[in-house]
């Protein structure tokens, strides 16, 4: 382990250039899908947040008991798709609407009876925040006999669902290609390091080297490539998004994401590196 | 120790290089493997150190057959060779040490033992003095003896060495060919491929002749005359 420590360090001091050239361009193309990455994160929060506003609301009959109710809410609770169900009572209602409705409070003052129902409120989990879970919560709400009517939005939701369809393929699409670019840049900064040390390689075998002697500081090599490169874009994102910060609110990736940007920069580092020297391997 | 038994090698795109090409180079031997540019003398090395297989035919080498060997025996083989070049393909960012020392380190031998090997073939060579140069620091001739000194840092059985004083004059020639006599007397058997004749007279050996990829002559037969120069 240490001759591979050794072997790999003098590979980084022999060819000082070209190895922070391998990195700074594996860490650009990196940067450039991690762009397009902190976009799409921010797109999905968007549509995130405006998805927390889908819910079916099911309006009750007047007089309706309240034990009547409860067993219902319990029945609907137990529903695959629902997060939480809140019951508002007609006069919770009507507090709400005078609240949010300050231009109609003329009319709220005049009201002699209550003209608003009590109603359930029903809040989808995060994955069924769409038209056709919505829909099919609302017809299951209207079997039950308390319900009077139920509404969801469904046009709105519709909407949400289109751009999020449209989100969601041309993230794909251009996701891939982005990410394409990357394993190419990657895939040929690391092989040229590689055919640097062909003649390197061909002596080794010469003097009776393993394929797996040989193999192995090139693929430290490729990795610490990768990570490194993975690590400089990382920064160059944050620095990015730090800019955007300055005039506008924005999401950066999680740990979790980071981390798992970072090892796919090591790890296609590593498996260019794993297929140049096989390739060299076979011919010497 | 190296036994040729009707080798044949074609390539895919220039044809034939060698042909029924039949020798035998026993163990401790100094031999030449003579012939012009392009007669096989250097695919004949190639498929001693078993960089490729032959088309048909069987080269045995020290225990090893082409036949039979496996990918993960190939460099347990070219363990028990030394290999020198015409262009002696050192390590040009590597000292002399370094470059001899890396023929111990790829066999995983062990480190302590490592440096007096290392100085003990350098002062062989008579390069003992210039262990930390760098092979640009170094004329033709010290780095042949560079390489010369990785051939032998592993007790090779064999030396092969393909036209090693090609790209050298003839005071350095001289030096090396020594060299390699020197290293045959003292047990190594050494098969050096060349075209210069006057090298090759110059001492009584065996001669294998190689034209147009076939054997032309065989002292060790000697049932064909020598081709003239």
């Amino acid at each position: 382990m240490r001759l591979v420590l050794r072997e790999t360090m003098l590979a980084f001091r022999r060819a000082p250039l070209l190895s922070a050239l391998s990195i700074s361009t594996i860490a650009f193309s990196l940067f450039v899908f991690g762009l397009f990455g902190l976009v799409a994160v921010n797109i999905h929060a968007a549509i995130g947040t405006a998805a927390e506003r889908v819910e079916v609301v099911a309006y009750l009959r007047r007089g309706t008991p309240i034990e009547a109710v409860t067993l219902g809410i319990a029945d609907i609770q137990a529903f695959p798709e629902v997060e939480s169900v809140g019951h508002i009572s007609e006069a919770e209602a009507l507090a709400r609407a005078r609240r949010e409705l300050p231009e109609f409070q003329d009319i709220f003052e005049d009201l002699e009876v209550n003209p608003l129902p009590a109603s359930l409120e029903v809040r989808l989990k995060p994955e069924f925040r769409n038209a056709t879970t919505a829909s099919t919560v609302a017809e299951r709400l209207k079997a039950f006999h308390f319900v009077e009517d139920v509404r969801f939005g469904n046009d709105w939701v519709q909407k949400l669902d289109r751009l999020r369809t449209i989100a969601t393929a041309a993230g794909t699409v251009i996701g891939a290609a982005f990410a394409l670019v990357a394993i190419i840049i990657i895939g040929n900064t690391i092989r040229m390091a590689v055919l640097h040390r062909s003649r390197e390689i061909a002596i080794m075998r010469l003097v009776g080297a393993t394929d797996g002697f040989i193999r192995r500081p090139f693929l430290l090599e490729g990795l610490t490539k990768g990570l490194l490169g993975g690590l400089l874009a990382l920064g160059l994102c944050y620095g990015a998004w730090s800019l955007v910060g300055i005039y506008h609110a924005a999401e950066f990736f999680t740990p979790t994401e980071s981390a798992l940007g970072v090892a796919a920069g090591g790890l296609l580092g590593l498996l260019r590196s794993l297929l140049s020297v096989g390739r060299h391997l076979r011919s010497v | 120790m190296i036994k040729f038994l009707n080798v044949t090698k074609d390539y895919p795109k220039t044809g034939a290089a060698l042909t029924d090409v039949s020798f035998h180079i026993p163990k401790g031997e100094f031999a030449f493997l003579t012939g012009h540019s392009g007669a096989g003398k250097t695919t004949a090395l190639r498929l001693i150190y078993m960089a490729e297989p032959p088309t048909s035919g069987e080269v045995r080498v020290s225990g090893f057959t082409t036949s039979r060997i496996g990918g993960r025996d190939v460099p347990r083989l070219r363990r028990r060779l030394g290999i020198v070049f015409q262009d002696f393909q050192l390590l040009e960012d590597r000292t002399a040490e370094e470059n001899v020392a890396f023929a111990l380190e790829v066999t995983g031998a062990r480190r302590s033992t490592i440096g007096p090997r290392v100085m003990r073939v350098l002062t062989q060579v008579g390069l003992a003095g210039k262990a930390h140069q760098y092979p640009r620091e170094l004329s033709g001739g010290e780095q042949q003896r560079v390489a010369i000194a990785r051939a032998l840092v592993n007790d090779p059985v064999v030396l092969l060495a393909d036209e090693p004083t090609g790209n050298l004059d003839e005071r350095a020639t001289r030096g090396i060919f020594q060299l390699l006599r020197d290293i045959n007397a003292a047990g190594t058997a050494v098969l050096m491929a060349t075209h210069d004749l006057d090298l090759v007279k110059s001492v009584p050996a065996h001669l294998v002749e190689l034209q147009h990829g076939a054997v032309a002559y065989d002292s060790a037969e000697d049932t064909v005359e020598p081709a003239a120069p």
